[in-house]
């Protein structure tokens, strides 16, 4: 029995050094590190605290689209919904605080529930994929093609596609607002990273996301409640695009339903391929996933702040997107 | 008949090294219907995908209508007159007959359509099968037994010279194999030659000419059909003759025991689709139970009704101290059973997990405080059972793709096992693993049923089941045929159930 010898870690077997292993799995952070030290040398005030905080705003809402996203695709599944579920957020949020349904007897109120409505309302659309994906057993890309279309349709009804301008400091603080300088859609993100983190590394629940992605039948047989787990991964992204939804809307002082999320389950998509999670399931980083927004945010900034124009740093967007993708299929085979 | 249409001769294939046919051969004379059978892995697809394209051969010699050829695809064997036909129907209902029949091969006239021409050449085609309808309308609107005429039809065209069959009952009910034994006639009478690919011993004496017998990728046995017994082809097939192999003592011993214990598993007149028709069996606490059957049987249908990954249609299953009727995998987990899947790849290993997280997927749960998985305890688990089963890894953390097929099963087995089931269903569970791992394997379930545990095994190797069992049950399409105990254990018994058939046997056991 050849197969008894450990395949440990290849780098520590040979002495010839693995650099597609090796970029495969650290690739993202090199990729990183090389865009910073690039732009320390290149780019005219790259180290100021503004351009963290601009970078950092910028990022956010991907950042935590893709935690959920990274979430879905774990289980081998995809949720193109996420933008018109923001939208759909966006769109009630603004309804709420301004009294439009039911008027607000105390600001606060009704700033809360701005808050805690809209997200639920998107996490409940988010289950609804889970539902039409498990119950009616419609692949994931189809199912959730759905809440694509019509999401953004409901969030146009809802507002008769008027656009909705409001100055609200205390909603907006979700996306203006700042704790210790760091603005706190920058905090919000890092605990969601790191609470999703925690979740698939350590808990039930995550592992058995995990074993889902990485053979489905073997999970059912082995005990696993996959409709449930399913449902709930969706929920979560529903959930995610909804806090998503509220940030940008507060960072524009309006709401678009045309615009909100418009494009975002492709960003989030690509972030997560960029990162390293494994698109057909089993395999997924959290951590990943946020370097992979990183770069592609950086990447954009980078050529921005250099005088190339934005449709250019699309195609640079692109071609990080295949060569990630390329570098995973390596480590496969 | 002059020379026969295809003669297939000296046929080797490899794969990765591996022989899968050794200097196999067939050969289907002129307007014959030839049965070709063996167990899984005897060859009989790989022989047939040679023939039609799929693979190329690595030596040996094709004749077909006499002349050498060797087909570089599927389409090439077809437009040479070699058609396959699939077990389901793949019609368009809305659409006409005639387009179904001529979709891909359409009439031109003057760059358009030519009606009337297709229409003429659908009724001609069917009118071969005795179908007299009107072709212009929609497919659906006609019965299964026509539609299932005209996917026939459609895949036979007026070229093809052989037709093959593989398991083309397989999802058909008694109408309508009734309806394509009729086709088969037809073809015959076209002077058409069709290899037949069955289970079924039954079918293939009602439609078949002659047979081909293959055993590990030779070909064992060629004869008229009226020449041999079914005992015979399932003799042949198993590689076995008629000798009583002496079954272990000691199984024939825990025979004797443990009669007037309650059953742990009774299962009455299951039936789920087309495979598990009428299936009766128990399984007491601390006994060995084999299932034995040929293939597509309905073992594993039946092992899966019972853990609940397919639903049962009637029938009962009851386990000791559960109530109530298992639907999910969970459920029967809960209550105790565990269900050793016979593919190991498909659903068995979660490839990208190491060792331990494969080991524990099932007792996760249970290692869990409010969500969050034990690490320590799981580690602890884990290191017992690598060590007690001798699972060979570089260590818990490993991934479990890199182990060898033995271990994998190891590390499946010991997933139950962690569990503490009352009773575990092992379907083929020493396919695929090297003789040692097997033997291991086998002892360590004797041991486990020794104190106490309940086991249904299902196995393709007859000395296997034999060996370990200490009651054995054999399915015939779907059905329980015999129920044999004690002395009456032995092959001659088993592959006799397997051809025949003895319900009046079996009934009596079950009600006595």
């Amino acid at each position: 029995m050849a197969e008894i010898a450990a395949p440990a870690r290849p780098a520590s077997r040979s002495l010839r050094f693995d650099w597609k292993r090796f970029l495969s799995r650290y690739g993202a952070l090199v990729a990183l590190v090389l865009l910073i030290l690039f732009n320390l040398a290149v780019t005219p005030n790259f180290a100021t605290w503004q351009t963290l905080n601009v970078n950092l705003t910028q990022v956010c809402a991907i950042v935590i689209v893709g935690v959920g996203m990274t979430l879905v695709i774990a289980t081998g599944g995809i949720d193109l919904s996420v933008g018109s579920l923001m939208a759909i957020a966006g769109a009630l949020a603004p309804l709420i605080f301004m009294g439009r349904i039911v008027s607000m007897p105390h600001l606060y109120a009704g700033v809360a529930l701005a808050f805690v409505i809209p997200v639920l309302v998107a996490g409940a659309f988010g289950w609804f994929n889970g539902w039409l994906i498990t119950r009616l057993r419609i692949q994931p890309i189809i199912a959730t093609l759905v809440l694509f279309i019509a999401g953004r349709g409901i969030a146009q009804v809802m507002t008769n596609g008027n656009l909705q301008v409001f100055k609200v400091e205390e909603f907006q603080y979700i996306g203006l607002g700042r704790l210790f300088a760091v603005p706190f859609q920058a905090v919000l993100m890092g605990v969601i990273v790191i609470g999703a983190a925690w979740t698939l590394r350590r808990t039930v629940f995550g592992r058995q996301i995990l074993a889902i992605g990485g053979n489905e039948r073997a999970a059912r047989l082995s005990g696993v409640p996959v409709v449930s787990v399913k449902r709930r991964v969706y929920a979560i992204s529903g959930l995610l695009s909804g806090i998503a939804g509220l940030i940008v809307i507060a960072r524009n002082s309006a709401s678009d339903a045309n615009l909100v999320g418009l494009g975002m389950e492709l960003d989030a998509i690509a972030a997560v391929a960029v990162g390293g999670t494994l698109l057909t399931g089993g395999r997924a980083t959290i951590v990943g996933t946020l370097l992979g927004a990183l770069i592609i945010q950086l990447v954009r900034y980078t050529l921005l702040a250099n005088g190339v124009p934005d449709a250019a740093a699309l195609v640079v967007k692109a071609a990080i997107i295949v060569l990630a993708v390329w570098l995973q299929r390596q480590n496969l085979s | 008949m002059s020379t026969p249409l295809l003669s297939m001769r000296g046929i080797d294939k490899r794969f990765a090294g591996v022989p899968a046919l050794l200097a196999a051969s067939l050969e289907v004379g002129r307007g014959e219907v030839h049965a070709l059978i063996g167990q899984n892995g005897a060859g009989k697809s790989t022989l047939i995908k040679i023939l039609t394209g799929y693979y190329t051969r690595d030596a040996g010699e094709i004749l077909f209508d006499g002349a050498p050829v060797s087909f570089a695809t599927p389409a090439a064997a077809q437009a040479a007159g070699i058609s396959t036909i699939y077990q389901e129907i793949n019609l368009v209902p809305y659409r006409s007959v005639t387009e179904n029949i001529c979709l891909g091969r359409e009439s031109r006239r003057f760059g358009l359509l030519d009606w009337r021409a297709m229409h003429r050449e659908a009724e001609t085609l069917l009118a071969r099968f005795n179908v007299h309808v009107d072709v212009r309308r929609p497919v659906m609107t006609y019965s299964t037994a026509v539609q299932q005429m005209v996917a026939i039809a459609r895949a036979i065209g007026f070229k093809a010279k052989l037709v093959i069959m593989d398991e083309p009952t397989s999802s058909l009910d008694e109408q309508e194999v009734g309806v394509l034994f009729d086709v088969i006639r037809q073809l015959k009478a076209a002077g058409v030659s069709v290899i037949f690919v069955s289970h079924k011993l039954d079918e293939l004496y009602v439609v078949c000419d002659a047979v081909t017998i293959m055993r590990d990728g030779r070909t064992v046995r060629v004869a008229p059909m009226s020449e041999v017994s079914k005992l015979d082809l399932v003799t042949t097939m198993l590689g076995r003759r008629l000798e009583a192999t002496e079954h272990r003592t000691a199984a024939a011993a825990a025979s004797g025991r443990g009669d007037q214990d309650g059953a742990l598993l009774r299962v009455r007149d299951l039936a789920a689709g087309r495979k598990v028709r009428e299936v009766s069996l128990d399984v007491r606490p601390g006994e060995i139970v084999g299932l034995a059957g040929l293939l597509g049987s309905g073992r594993t249908e039946t092992a899966r009704v019972i853990f609940g990954a397919d639903q049962g249609e009637s029938g009962t299953v009851a386990l000791s101290g559960s109530s109530g009727t298992i639907k999910e995998p969970a459920e029967a987990i809960r209550s105790g059973m565990g269900f050793l899947s016979e593919d190991r790849k498909l659903e068995g290993i979660v490839p990208a997990m190491s060792v331990r997280e494969n080991l524990t997927l099932a007792l996760m749960p249970h290692l869990a405080r409010r969500g969050i998985v034990d690490e320590a305890r799981s580690r602890e688990i884990v290191d017992r059972f690598i060590q007690r089963l001798g699972i060979k890894c570089a260590g818990p953390e490993q991934r479990i793709r890199e182990l060898s097929g033995g271990n994998q099963q190891k590390v499946l087995l010991a997933r139950w096992l962690c569990m503490n089931p009352r009773l575990l269903i092992l379907d083929e569970p020493t396919r695929g693993i090297d003789v040692g791992a097997k033997a291991e394997i086998l002892n360590l379930v004797r041991e486990l049923a020794d104190q106490g545990l309940g086991v249904l095994m299902i196995s393709s190797e007859l000395e296997e089941v034999i060996e370990a069992a200490s009651r054995i049950f054999v399915l015939r399409d779907g059905r329980t045929v015999a129920d044999l105990q004690g002395d009456a254990i032995g092959e001659p018994a088993i592959m006799a159930a397997m051809a025949h058939g003895h319900r009046e046997r079996a009934e009596e056991a079950m009600n006595g």
